[in-house]
């Protein structure tokens, strides 16, 4: 197993808390980037700020730790100057949808080629448990004391609705469906956002008393079907798990090739 | 004689001219009035160069792709209004800690909020300095007429460059929009400072965020054969996080100490007739095209008047303030605020009688009349 050599080991025992479904992601993406074989020299990682974003840290790539919110737009500047590397963005969901939401639709727009993988335990875990653009109505957070009122993104529809050519969704409990769909995101020329159910222990399942970690994870399971299966098509009320889109999109960084060309024929 | 061309252009066009002259070759921004000729031109001229313009979802997202793209080898810059530049702070802060060299420039219009979008304004001298959060040093440059325009902006990229360090050109919408003529400098004229890369070889540690003795740090093209962390935390030669007191202690001193020690290299300013002049006026951007005008037309009539012409406002040159003006009787400070550099004046003469202020705050450019009356005023002539 070579995973252990893309990790900063020095930083280990990590800063998440037992049973945080971050260790988890992160170890489904080492496994994707391990079966497709990028060399650690063409990954870069870009994140933002959170428990989630914390996982730059902990990889031997070129990490990016940067502001709240704002990962998706360092990552297009790196990308679009040096198209040959491979982007990698974990963002929390409030990271990625609250504060960061618009260059989350507008970088799918683009079709930037790059992975954004939503992080998503529907709460804010660094800041101690406020509720989240994805915490969902009804939810107790330390900001919401008589339950959440705000409506909740789909993250599939919204990634689809706004342009991205690879949109998938999986869950900490699915950790092989998850790395292959890590691994797919990775290989897709374009935009890529893959949504993970995680959970936070901490704040979430305490105050919402989903129980621990083991608990949290059993309701993943038991929350999710396939995506098209007979389990779906029977349970319309359950989550949905699987790749949503993956289509042909011209991507950015070979659509900018282009202006060149065409700027440079002009003179 | 240059054999460039003469061109007869605009002062956004300007420093499109000049940024393309020191390297530039990524911008990121969003357009707003008065700098989206910035934009506007950089987006037909970057491809020709093989460069990359893009214009993002807004300004926060401008100046990070910029910083994103810094990082990987290139010169960047991004430009913005007041509004544009407000939203850029935490990201502008970002660059600092981090050490990332970019250009950010702000062509200043009439605020607060939305403001005067079409008229002048000299209001964001504080904000350069202070807008990001934390203890911090800048280095903000400006320009009154083309040909500084264009050596300001190549400046600001050396700059840059040497220090690691973002660095605010602050033009204001008269400086942008006036048209005038420019002689290109020749290739090679000018000095281009790129970039100091490490010298470390691939598979030896490599320490981002270690100074050499002369306090510069050589950098290592992200994407490139070292691979490192970029925080906007506090971190260590690393570049990984640190709570230690020595670290946080030890970083905040090398931020400031690089561009306050080098106070004299990076002081760039310009005196007319100071030598014996009972009476300083002390000016910068476009307000200083009137403040000469008074100077030259006085001096005509035996006034001996003299101006200072400052064009590094950051970090200040108090010690040039004080020499200039140690034996005036009075020193005006011409600005189209509410007394911003002003306040930095009188630290520098040390003295709050001698320092008066003539300003407009009207989005109407200061006039040489409205210098002289207020001159007249503080002479008890009466206006
Ligand atoms: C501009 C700004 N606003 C607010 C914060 C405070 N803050 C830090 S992390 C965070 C939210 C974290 O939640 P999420 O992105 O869902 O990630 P998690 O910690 O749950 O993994 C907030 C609000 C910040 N760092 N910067
Ligand atoms: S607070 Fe929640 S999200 Fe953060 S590390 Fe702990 S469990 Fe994970």
């Amino acid at each position: 197993m070579s995973i252990r050599n893309d990790i900063r080991e020095r930083f280990f025992p990590h800063m998440w808390c037992p049973g945080c479904g971050h260790g988890v992601i992160l170890n489904a993406m080492l496994h994707a980037i391990e079966r497709l074989g990028i060399r650690k020299n063409e990954i870069v990682m870009v994140s933002g700020i959170g428990c989630s974003s914390r996982i730059s840290g902990y990889v031997d790539f070129h990490t990016l730790h940067t502001i709240h919110g704002r990962a998706l737009a360092f990552a297009t500047g790196v990308k679009l100057s040096r198209p040959e590397l491979n982007l990698i963005v974990p963002m929390g969901d409030g990271d990625a949808l609250a504060i960061g939401g618009n260059h989350f639709i507008h970088a799918a727009r683009r079709n930037i080629d790059m992975t954004a993988i939503v992080m998503n335990n529907r709460i804010y875990g660094m800041t101690g448990g406020q509720y989240s653009p994805l915490s969902g109505e009804g939810i107790l957070a330390t900001t919401a004391p008589y339950r959440n009122i705000d409506q909740s993104f789909d993250v599939v529809s919204l990634a689809t609705a706004a342009g991205a050519s690879f949109v998938a969704r999986s869950t900490t409990y699915h950790v092989q469906q998850l790395t292959d769909i890590i691994e797919k995101a990775i290989r897709h020329r374009g935009f890529s956002v893959v949504e993970v159910m995680s959970q936070c222990p901490t704040y979430f399942g305490r105050k919402n008393k989903e129980g621990g970690a083991v608990e949290m994870m059993k309701l993943m399971k038991d929350r999710t079907v396939p995506k098209d299966s007979k389990a779906a098509e029977e349970h319309p009320e359950l989550i949905q798990r699987g790749i949503f889109v993956d289509k042909d999109v011209p991507e950015y960084c070979d659509q900018y090739a282009r202006v060149i060309e065409t700027a440079r024929k002009g003179r | 004689m240059s054999s460039q061309p003469i061109k007869f252009i605009q002062g956004n066009e300007v420093c499109v001219e000049a940024a393309l002259y020191a390297g530039l070759n990524f911008f990121a921004g969003y357009p707003i009035t008065p700098s989206t000729e910035i934009a506007e031109h950089l987006s037909s001229r970057l491809p020709q160069a093989g460069g990359k313009f893009i214009q993002m979802e807004d300004e926060i997202a401008s100046i990070c792709a910029i910083i994103g793209a810094s990082l990987t080898g290139n010169k960047v810059m991004t430009a913005t209004s007041g509004p544009g530049f407000s939203l850029m702070q935490e990201a502008l802060g970002y660059a600092i800690m981090a050490e990332i060299p970019s250009v950010i420039v702000n062509v200043q219009r009439g605020g607060p909020s939305t403001g005067l979008p079409t008229h002048v304004s000299q209001g964001d001298v504080n904000q350069a300095r202070w807008g990001t959060h934390g203890d911090h040093a800048i280095i903000c440059l400006t320009a009154s007429n083309h040909p500084d325009i264009f050596t300001m902006t190549v400046e600001a990229f050396n700059m840059a460059e040497t220090y690691r360090t973002p660095v605010i050109l602050l033009f204001d919408e008269v400086v942008g929009h006036m048209r005038e003529k420019l002689v290109m400098p020749e290739p090679g004229e000018m000095p281009i400072v790129e970039r100091l890369r490490t010298s470390v070889k691939e598979g030896v540690d490599f320490h981002p965020y270690l100074p050499r003795e002369d306090g510069r740090l050589p950098m290592s093209d992200f994407g490139g054969v070292h691979r490192y962390n970029v925080t906007g935390l506090v971190h260590d030669m690393w570049g990984f996080p640190s709570n230690s007191p020595q670290v946080a202690h030890g970083l905040l001193r090398h931020l400031v100490d690089k561009i306050q020690n080098n106070v004299h290299e990076i002081a760039r300013y310009k005196t007319y007739e100071t030598e014996d002049a009972d009476c300083i006026l002390v000016s910068y951007g476009s307000s200083a095209r009137s403040a000469l005008h008074v100077v030259e037309n006085r001096r005509k009539r035996g006034e001996k008047l003299g101006l200072l012409e400052l064009q590094t406002l950051w970090p200040f040159p108090h010690n040039i303030v004080r020499s200039v003006c140690a034996r005036a009787e009075y020193v005006v400070v011409v600005e189209m605020n509410m007394g911003q550099v002003m306040e930095q004046v009188k630290l520098a003469v040390g003295s709050d009688q001698k320092v008066f202020l003539a300003n407009r705050i009207d989005g109407v450019f200061i006039n040489p009349t409205d210098i002289r009356n207020i001159l007249r005023l503080i002479q008890g002539k009466g206006v």
